[in-house]
């Protein structure tokens, strides 16, 4: 595979396109509401009309509106269609002729698309994640070559620290210094790792990227293992995710037959391997070490910190972890050069940051926006606020690991720094709207639950703490907790965020603290007050009515 | 089977492989796979009880997960969950004892969009209520009712 | 070997270049308070009681497996440190059934001691309370899972002491529990070889021996012979 090579793929690619293409959404979410079903009954009515030499059906990745699907977008109209059944194949096609259809249209110029900048999804939707072609029509293994031909490992090293790339995993540590740390390392064996457990409940980004475009991580982590003197890359993906998996060992494949992977890369000295390591349903196994001890076939139990994975990783050597998105961002950087990518986001956060939109929110999907988008404009304008009238409560995001967001602070740019001022995290990009309706002590509860069952066991503040702190938090919602109750919930808080081993224990307490910090009412007035006597009324039945409780924004405590 | 490589560190691998074609994890499959890749038993008991995807007993002939994502849970998958648990009488993770049907519920399968979602024998399925999940789960358990 | 310099809790102490926090500190009598520490095992910084504030370090760092560095600033024993130390033996108390009065330990229990010097003479979180059994099924040691602290010293001495990998944590997070081979009763494990060291290792009463008079006398030689193909084959099973 040379250069040469590369540009006839992509050319024989480019002759292949039809006068209309029908892009069909084949990712989970549409996949769950029928979608091959449609591409199947499209692909039918096609032949049916003989129009199989001027209409394409593709199955590509997510098209963002997950809420809406099956979702078809129709070139070079530029049309979306939404919510199309198998039988409304023929009457779709019909459309190319100019007809008119009550079929639902989706309006690819509202504010949800608008105010998108598509840089890790920008193939997303647009190239079938099944054909290696697609991909190297849209450009795609053009970093790499550059890469290989062009830069020596340093340089490359030196573009990813200027670009300003920040870890999309959610903790933002600098992936040029990442990079460069076990570049510097002087052992001969290296790992990249990619961590695809995306395990936060709301989020699905990471999920959609390796559905949608997986050829892009591939390339990202190839990169990568040039960069810092790697050849064996591993990517840990969850059980949950089976089409994305089938996707990757596709991609996989396909890219061993084109001499993209294995040995001599592009023709070059270079020799690299991805193998997939699925997961087994454990959250823990996203925390650094953990996830290296599953590798390993052991049980994900977290090991203090040092030593880094940079410094002793996988089976000991040093070891690159970065997350799906961070990998996703490499070969943009390398193609449109680091000061285009750092001319976008904010001054500390740069480039994009894909986020997940789900929850009480009129338009659920998957978004892409510059770092430091104003929040409100993401869940008020992209979204379009609360469904029927409801009125936006809170935003939450970071997952269990993340914080509440109240609606007095929507106008807060979303940049790593300014939601860390916030008590919450970027994390991966799980958004969740809440309205009125939501009872912001269960939704702590809720996180806490997961918490408790997701700890390894090891230490005894996350394994014994998060146990006690759920139960205070389910006392108080039942209505039976005292102030005193609530000083102790906010003790063992402290205790658990200083004192766990891991991120997930230290930031467990987040959502308490969180809520706690912006709705305390909600607590206090579920509190008894502190008789020595018990109250004659009898306590509010466990069942929760909705909250009823005014909506009262911007009272930080 | 397992020829992929008796590697010490493809122990997750090798366990996914046997549930799959087992459907679950017995005493003798565990010891029979630390035999072969010469791991003490405790090793494997210990990873296998470690990660909930494996399961120590059978499944149900049919299997009903109900996702409980952040997303699914304010939208109001746990009132799918309790109407799913009174009507067949075990809890979320457990088996009805006539082996008829699994409940049990997902840390979010990653379907936000499409929340609340509920996963029949491997099917995902859109915005379900509980009457829609009830009437699922009955077909399987063939009520009378 | 080079020697490091450290302040530990204003006192200087000059110390080895591969030791530990926690060494240090007790080759210059100052004590740390550990839990899942033994000398001689693998430590796992899983206990969370040796965790010292270093000066400029905004993490809380384990004595255990930190490493001493040159003109570090420990404090092991400051208000904060003590507090936490206190919820931590609460929640450990809160979590099984601790009841000193009734335990075989009672007098010789490190977790007991622990409570004492630091002062926690109540529990203010709900007990826990639950009923794990105890495996009474082996001739020489019993194995109380109400009285586990999770330490996983038992686990360690079994596999890199003794290297026969019969003990090991089972379960995650609240539910995890030790276990001998497939989780079967110990009487019933191929091979345990009886050592008797996880009840050496024990800090509290979870691993003890039964009564201490055993009338016959009996050999298992098999035995010897697992432990050397463990050792030399790399191979557990018998």
């Amino acid at each position: 595979m040379l250069l040469e090579d590369l540009i006839k793929i992509k050319e024989a690619e480019l002759a292949r396109r039809k006068k209309h293409t029908l892009r069909c959404c084949l990712a989970a979410g549409c996949i769950s509401s029928q979608g091959q079903a449609v591409k199947d009954a499209l692909d039918q009515a096609v032949q049916a009309a003989g129009l199989a030499a001027e209409v394409e059906v593709r199955g590509v990745g997510c098209l963002r509106l997950c809420g809406e699907g099956p979702l078809v977008a129709v070139d070079p109209d530029g049309v979306l269609f939404q919510k199309i059944r198998p039988e409304d194949a023929p009457a779709l096609l019909s459309t190319l002729q100019g007809e008119t259809s009550p079929l639902d249209r989706g309006d690819l110029q509202s504010p949800f698309f608008k105010h998108q900048l598509p840089l890790v999804l920008e193939n997303s939707g647009l190239v079938d994640p099944d054909r290696i072609e697609s991909y190297i029509a849209a450009d795609g293994y053009l970093a790499l070559r550059n890469v290989l031909r062009e830069m020596a490992p340093p340089e490359v090293v030196s573009a990813i620290t200027k670009s300003g790339l920040r870890g999309r995993g959610g903790a933002g540590y600098p992936t040029g210094l990442k990079w460069a740390t076990v570049a510097k390392t002087k052992s001969t064996r290296r790992f990249v790792i990619c961590n695809a457990d995306e395990g936060d409940p709301g989020a699905f980004m990471d999920r959609s990227v390796l559905e949608s475009d997986p050829h892009r991580v591939l390339e990202g982590m190839i990169v990568a293992g040039y960069a810092v003197g790697a050849e064996q890359g591993f990517i840990y993906v969850r059980a949950e995710y089976p089409l994305a998996i089938q996707r990757l060992q596709n991609a996989i494949r396909q890219a061993k037959q084109m001499g993209l992977l294995g040995s001599g890369v592009f023709e070059s000295p270079f020799n690299f391997n991805i193998d997939i390591r699925i997961g087994a349903g454990a959250f823990v196994c996203g925390e650094e070490t953990a996830l290296m001890a599953s590798v390993e076939g052991r049980r994900g139990q977290p090991r203090p910190r040092p030593p880094f994975p940079a410094e002793s990783g996988l089976f000991g050597q040093p070891t690159l972890i970065n997350n799906v998105e961070t990998f996703a961002n490499v070969p943009p950087i390398i193609l449109k050069g680091p000061e285009w990518f750092a001319s976008i986001g904010t001054d500390k956060s740069k480039g994009t940051k894909v986020f997940a939109l789900a929850g009480k929110i009129q338009t659920t999907g998957l978004i892409e926006v510059p770092m430091g988008t104003p929040l409100r404009v993401i869940v008020e304008t992209m979204g379009g606020g609360a469904p029927a009238g409801g009125q936006i409560k809170a935003v939450q995001t970071g997952g269990p690991s993340g914080g509440c967001i109240p609606a007095s602070h929507l106008d807060t740019p979303v940049d790593y720094e300014s939601l860390t001022t916030l008590g919450s995290i970027m994390g991966s990009g799980g958004m969740i709207v809440m309205d009125q309706t939501t009872d912001m002590v269960d939704v702590a509860r809720f996180f806490m639950e997961f918490c408790r069952d997701e700890s390894c066991g090891k230490c005894v503040p996350c394994r014994a703490g998060t146990v006690q702190l759920h139960e205070l938090l389910a006392k108080i919602l039942a209505r039976q907790a005292t102030q005193r109750d609530l000083d102790r919930l906010e003790e063992l808080c402290d205790l658990v965020k200083h004192t766990s081993l891991c991120g997930l224990g230290q930031t467990a307490p987040n959502p308490v603290l969180s809520t706690l910090r912006f709705f305390r009412h909600e607590y206090l007035e579920r509190l008894q007050p502190a008789h020595p006597n018990p109250p004659s009324a009898p306590p509010t039945p466990a069942t929760q009515p909705p909250n009823t409780a005014p909506v009262n924004p911007g009272a930080p405590a | 089977m397992k020829r992929h490589q008796f590697r010490q560190d493809a122990l997750i691998e090798v366990l996914h492989k046997a549930q799959e074609l087992f459907g679950f994890l017995d005493s003798d499959l565990m010891h029979y796979v630390a035999r072969s890749l010469k791991l003490p038993t405790s090793r494997v008991y210990g990873v296998a009880t470690f990660y909930h995807f494996f399961n120590l007993k059978p499944k149900g002939a049919h299997t009903c997960v109900v996702c409980m994502g952040t997303a699914c849970y304010v939208k109001g998958a746990d009132q799918v969950v309790a109407a799913l648990e009174q009507c067949t009488g075990v809890r979320a993770g457990e088996t009805t004892p006539d082996g008829k049907v699994s409940l049990a519920t997902a840390r979010c399968i990653g379907a936000c969009g499409i929340a609340p979602a509920v996963v029949y024998d491997g099917v995902v399925t859109a915005r379900q209520s509980p009457a829609d999940a009830l009437a699922n789960v009955k077909g399987w358990l063939g009520h009378a009712a | 070997m080079a020697a490091k310099t450290l302040t530990i809790d204003g006192q200087l102490v000059s110390a080895e270049e591969n030791q530990t926090l926690l060494e240090a500190a007790r080759d210059a009598q100052i004590p740390i308070p550990t839990l899942c520490h033994l000398d001689g095992v693998m430590d796992v910084g899983a206990c969370r009681m040796c965790l010292v504030e270093i000066v400029g370090t905004p993490k809380l760092l384990p004595a255990c497996v930190t490493k001493v560095q040159e003109g570090l600033e420990v404090r092991t024993n400051s208000e904060r440190l003590q507090r936490y130390r206190r919820l931590l033996l609460e929640l450990l108390f809160a979590e099984r059934n601790h009841v000193c009065a009734v335990c075989v330990s009672n007098g010789h229990c490190e977790l007991q001691d622990l409570a004492t010097q630091h002062g926690m003479d109540h529990v203010r979180y709900a007990y826990q309370a639950p009923n794990l059994g105890v495996d009474l099924s082996h001739r020489l040691y019993g194995l109380d899972h109400n009285r586990c602290v999770l330490c996983t010293r038992c686990v360690r001495v079994c596999w890199y002491i003794e290297g026969a990998g019969t003990l090991n944590l089972a379960g995650r997070g609240t539910g995890s529990m030790i276990i001998t081979d497939l989780n079967q009763p110990w009487a019933d494990s191929d091979t345990c070889t009886a050592c008797g060291k996880c009840v050496q290792a024990c800090p509290t009463g979870a691993l003890f021996y039964k009564g201490a008079t055993v009338a016959e006398m009996e050999r298992d030689r098999q035995k010897l012979e697992y432990i050397v193909t463990a050792r030399e084959k790399k191979q557990w099973n018998v």
